[in-house]
């Protein structure tokens, strides 16, 4: 009873990881559907919920979905079947891929695949791009967000700031309290 | 002390970036390329390419590559470990806190002011990835794959595998 309710922890997850491409966000609505549909193991609006909560916090979505499912309907060992079960499986494939390749730099059709891949991944760079600064100017405005935008690539590309300085300021300063004096001299500057 | 830095390289991106798994890429690459040199933009390119054409978490499938390409397979442990599993204990810790503050203020700004920040790095990369194409495919090669990248991506939603596929074959047969 036990080893097989793991056992479905562990299957559904395997098939969240192996169908979804595209990323941790494009993974949401399969693990909706396993967790919510298939199996029953959570409500729609206690999904919800976690789906809001994990979207507050930093890193992947799609280990912090299942690890923090996992552990509500499995334990730690749900836990960490889940994570595996979605993770795994294309790290050994990527390592075998890439191992294969790197073997076979040196034949000239190899290389050449491999410079096939830059503008690929510009085009979904650019994509990203476009869809973050899209996002960012919902709830920003396009001022902020590009004034942001260009103070951060200011500091990270000519002042050569490790990013991840730039990025820490900003939540320190993001979490502190709105303070009425701030925002008094904020209207005294208008 | 490589497993210091490998551990470093993906605790931070993931710990930072906000707004799922794309956001850690840029991140990323400015540890692994930028900072401690352990690829080249054009390995990195590749990788990502490959990434995007299998499903799965992208984070999770570069930090175990990375990792086993920089310390084998203690290496893949600690880059993964590193990209999973602060963040859930984050989740699986602070959840009663979070959930009644996720409508607060500030834990809406703190995703929201850095997503500009993560927009210009992701900028950053188009930029590198283009001089990357330059210098390995050339000017012509690099704007017809990409034209064709984006007519297929954008106009006909075509899986990423498939462009992924379709760029290996055109570099194979054209670029060898």
């Amino acid at each position: 009873m036990m080893a097989s309710h793991q056992g479905k922890i562990f299957f559904s997850f395997l098939r969240i990881g192996l169908l979804g491409f595209g990323g941790g966000p494009s993974m949401i609505p399969l693990v909706h559907q396993e967790v919510v549909k298939q199996h029953g193991w959570m409500k729609d609006e206690e999904f919800a919920d976690v789906l809001a909560i994990a979207n507050t916090l930093p890193g992947p979505i799609a280990t912090k979905m299942p690890g923090y499912i996992g552990f509500r309907i499995g334990g730690a060992l749900g836990c960490v079947s889940a994570v595996l079960a979605v993770i795994l499986p294309m790290i050994v494939a990527m390592i075998l891929l890439l191992g294969l390749f790197s073997r076979y730099r040196d034949v000239t059709w190899v290389h050449g695949m491999g410079q096939g891949m830059a503008p690929v991944v510009m085009v979904m760079m650019a994509q990203l791009t476009w869809d973050f600064l899209n996002k960012s100017r919902m709830a920003l405005g396009w001022g902020f967000s590009l004034l942001m935008a260009g103070v951060a690539a200011g500091l990270i590309y000519w002042l050569g700031v490790h990013p991840g300085l730039v990025i820490g300021a900003l939540l320190v300063a993001a979490m502190l309290p709105p303070l009425v004096k701030g925002r008094s001299t904020e209207e005294a500057a208008q | 002390m490589i497993h210091a830095q490998l551990f470093l390289a993906f605790f931070i991106p993931n710990i930072i970036g906000y707004g799922g798994g794309p956001a850690i890429i840029p991140l990323i690459e400015a540890e692994v390329v930028g900072r401690y040199d352990w690829m080249n933009a054009q390995e990195f390119a590749e990788v990502l390419g490959l990434g995007n054409a299998l499903p799965s978490p992208i984070a999770t499938k570069m930090a175990g590559y990375v990792g086993y390409e920089v310390a084998g397979i203690s290496g893949v442990v600690v880059a993964v470990f590193a990209t999973v599993v602060p963040t859930l204990l984050l989740m699986l810790g602070a959840l009663g806190l979070l959930y009644r503050f996720r409508d607060s203020p500030q834990v809406k700004r703190m995703s929201q002011w850095v997503r500009p920040v993560i927009a210009i790095m992701m900028a950053g990369l188009v930029v590198s990835f283009f001089s990357e194409g330059l210098a390995g495919a050339g000017l012509v090669h690099t704007l017809i794959i990409a034209t064709a990248t984006a007519i297929a991506l954008f106009r006909f939603k075509a899986h990423p595998a498939l462009v992924v596929m379709g760029a290996l074959a055109y570099g194979g047969l054209l670029l060898g």
